[in-house]
């Protein structure tokens, strides 16, 4: 009587190389891996990189070419009043708009998570990624048009006897301007509408996460339903609310395109970058721009893990 | 003194499904209290509704004489051992613990104090800095405890405490359970769906099945007198004769449990003693189960199991048997199932 072996090479190419990756899983798993890898490593670090590099040169006003030599310089310009502006103006919008984006995000995504089944979860899902769906500059020029003197906005004040505070409104330092498509405030407006569904989302899948029993324990442990939402319902949101904040902070201190449609002329971080390396051609200082909303989410992020955002995850 | 829980006639309907129908209880202070059911019996209902978690359709709740129509769970002196547990997973277990004495605005070093003593009485002593992520589930399920008795609450509820535990330790926190109960005097009222579980820990059980309380007593009462059929046949297991059978088996004609652990098996022929009853039948099947065996007798068309020391059984299938019971193991009761 033969006794078969317990373990019997399989025929053929493909069983060949399906028994030599069975024995050597880590073998698989780097191949598995190698286009992902490269791909992150090549095409989007690598990039970072040379961004980063770039911002160590300096740009000679004179002869206008980039002068390849290692140098602090080229951050010490975004010291300069004029740069510092377009920094800090950047930074307290973005910071503004994740705010604004927060405050309006939580209730909706609260709703759908707790209390959204069936077709009206379909309608949540649908009316927070339908705008996704369509241009941003689509939307941005409607944006333009509803906000102009002329429109619908100033149309609706008139017929509501409201034109007065709308006035005041505009009347306003800083934040005001000849109509509402010329002012920081609609750049505000625009800005929370494009980024709100990127604050939504996450904000409701955290809060999916939390069961109804945790909110019934801390009522059952004499926990007044604002209670609950400070102590429970708040902390277990914040992982959720720091990754949509995530989006609209930085895509917010990134964006160029908006603040250029809607807006008075004053830069943000986003135009000077294109402007900077357009027809100036002053590569190192653009990249020096660049490197700013980096550092800042960096610091958010430290600061985000301090207070404990991520502990939940 | 008044009753720890009492309701009055209380339903809860959701839609056309009525999950509570018309329930009648009172629970005696300090009493350790079983709801028995299988699953959307109700009782799980009945313990929300006493924690405040729903409110009745009908009828009045009390607790220790206060009407608690309409009063939130948040301003109840009751708390609750959820099934889940449902522990803060952001905060520690120490932080979980104290979380009800924070509420109410006690300092810390007070509540940290409370909530320490409390982990100790449920063997978590030096657990406190640990996250609700870090335990196994016997010790998430003491921490849950804890959390509820450190707020001295008038009544304890426990929605299926020992579910998810696995057989072992479920025992162990039943004695455990039992003696913390005996130590706080604290009134505990608890939902289990696992009758030998509502058994061995309750001085009072009630038993419910759609809604109703089909049957509530002492644990003795309702397994020594099983009301109807579905008690009969939901709180251990016992020989349910229909009317007929059980007259041509010596009872009354009516619906009538035998529990098999009544019934000794003899040779034929065998004498039977007075005030007691016999059948000679079958032995069909023959299930060993450690310290007792079960067979199955076939006597004139009517199976009937008999549960016998595993020590004392001489028989195999096939052999001719002879069935013997006191008369009084004949329990008649009432036919609805």
């Amino acid at each position: 009587m033969t006794v078969r072996p317990a373990t019997a090479d399989r025929p053929g190419v493909l069983g060949a190389i399906s028994d030599y990756f069975f024995a050597h899983p880590h073998r698989f798993t780097i191949l598995l891996l190698a286009p992902p890898l490269l791909w992150i490593g090549v095409v989007y670090i690598g990039s970072l990189f040379a961004l980063l590099l770039q911002s160590f040169y300096s740009f000679d006003d004179f002869s206008g070419q980039v002068v390849r030599e290692f140098t602090l310089s080229t951050y010490g310009k975004l010291f300069e009043e004029a740069n510092l502006l377009v920094i800090l103006r950047t930074v307290a919008m973005a910071a503004i708009v994740t705010l604004a984006s927060a405050v309006i995000a939580f209730p909706i995504a609260y709703y759908a998570a707790r209390y959204a089944r069936g077709w009206k979860k379909a309608l949540f899902y649908l009316a927070v990624m339908m705008p996704l769906w369509s241009s941003y500059l689509v939307k941005v020029y409607a944006w333009k048009l509803v906000l102009a003197k002329e429109g619908i906005i100033t149309w609706l004040a008139g017929l509501t006897y409201l034109d007065g505070a709308l006035s005041a409104l505009l009347a306003m330092p800083v934040i005001g301007g000849p109509s509402l498509s010329f002012s920081y405030i609609g750049t505000f407006l625009v800005f929370v509408y494009i980024w709100l569904p990127y604050m939504i989302l996450p904000v409701q899948a955290a809060l999916e996460r939390v069961p109804g029993s945790y909110l019934e324990a801390s009522a059952d442990l004499g926990a007044d339903p604002g209670q609950t939402f400070r102590t429970v319902i708040f902390p277990l949101a914040l992982p959720g609310i720091v990754a949509g904040s995530i989006f609209t902070f930085s895509l917010t201190l990134g964006d160029y395109i908006i603040p250029q449609i809607v807006g008075n002329s004053r830069y943000f971080i986003g135009q000077a970058v294109y402007t900077l390396q357009g027809t100036a051609g002053d590569i190192p200082l653009a990249a020096a721009f660049t490197v700013v909303p980096m550092l800042i989410m960096a610091v958010y992020l430290t600061i985000a893990k301090r207070m404990g955002a991520f502990d939940v995850l | 003194m008044s009753d720890a829980v009492r309701f009055e006639n209380v339903s809860r309907h959701y839609g056309s499904v009525r999950a509570v129908d018309g329930v009648t209880l009172s629970i005696a202070p300090g009493e350790f209290f079983a709801m028995l059911g299988p699953s959307g019996s109700g009782k799980t209902t009945c313990l929300r509704l006493i924690a405040g978690f729903e409110q009745p359709d009908s009828g009045g709740i009390r607790i220790f004489g206060d009407d608690v129509g309409g009063v939130p769970p948040y301003k109840r002196n009751v708390n609750t051992v959820f099934q889940d547990y449902a522990l803060f997973p952001h905060m520690t277990v120490g932080e979980n613990v104290a979380y009800g004495l924070m509420i109410k605005g006690e300092a810390r070093p007070d509540r940290e104090a409370k909530a320490a003593r409390s982990l100790d009485m449920v063997k978590l002593g030096g657990y406190g800095d640990r996250r609700p992520s870090q335990l196994s589930g016997g010790q998430r399920q003491r921490v849950a405890l804890a959390r509820a008795l450190v707020n001295n609450p008038k009544v304890l509820l426990l929605d299926e405490p020992l579910g998810a535990l696995d057989l072992k330790l479920r025992e162990q926190m039943q004695e455990e359970l039992k003696a913390l109960q005996q130590l706080l005097g604290i009134t505990f009222v608890f939902v289990t769906h696992d009758q030998s579980e509502a058994l061995s820990m309750a001085n009072r059980v009630a038993i419910f099945n759609d809604g109703k309380i089909v049957q509530a007593g002492t644990p003795a009462d309702v397994y020594d007198k099983p009301a109807s059929r579905f008690v009969a046949n939901f709180v251990g297991s016992s020989n349910v004769l229909a009317p007929d059978a059980a007259a041509r088996l010596g009872g009354l004609s009516k619906w009538t449990s035998l529990r098999p652990e009544k019934i000794a098996v003899v040779d034929p022929g065998a004498a039977a003693p007075a005030d007691h009853f016999n059948a000679s039948g079958t032995v069909r099947t023959l299930n060993y189960q450690g310290s007792v065996s079960r067979l199955t007798v076939e006597c004139d068309g009517t199976s009937l199991v008999a549960a016998v020391p595993s020590a004392s059984v001489a028989y195999k299938s096939g052999d001719r048997v002879q069935l013997v019971w006191p008369r009084s193991a004949m329990v008649t009761m009432d036919g609805e199932a």
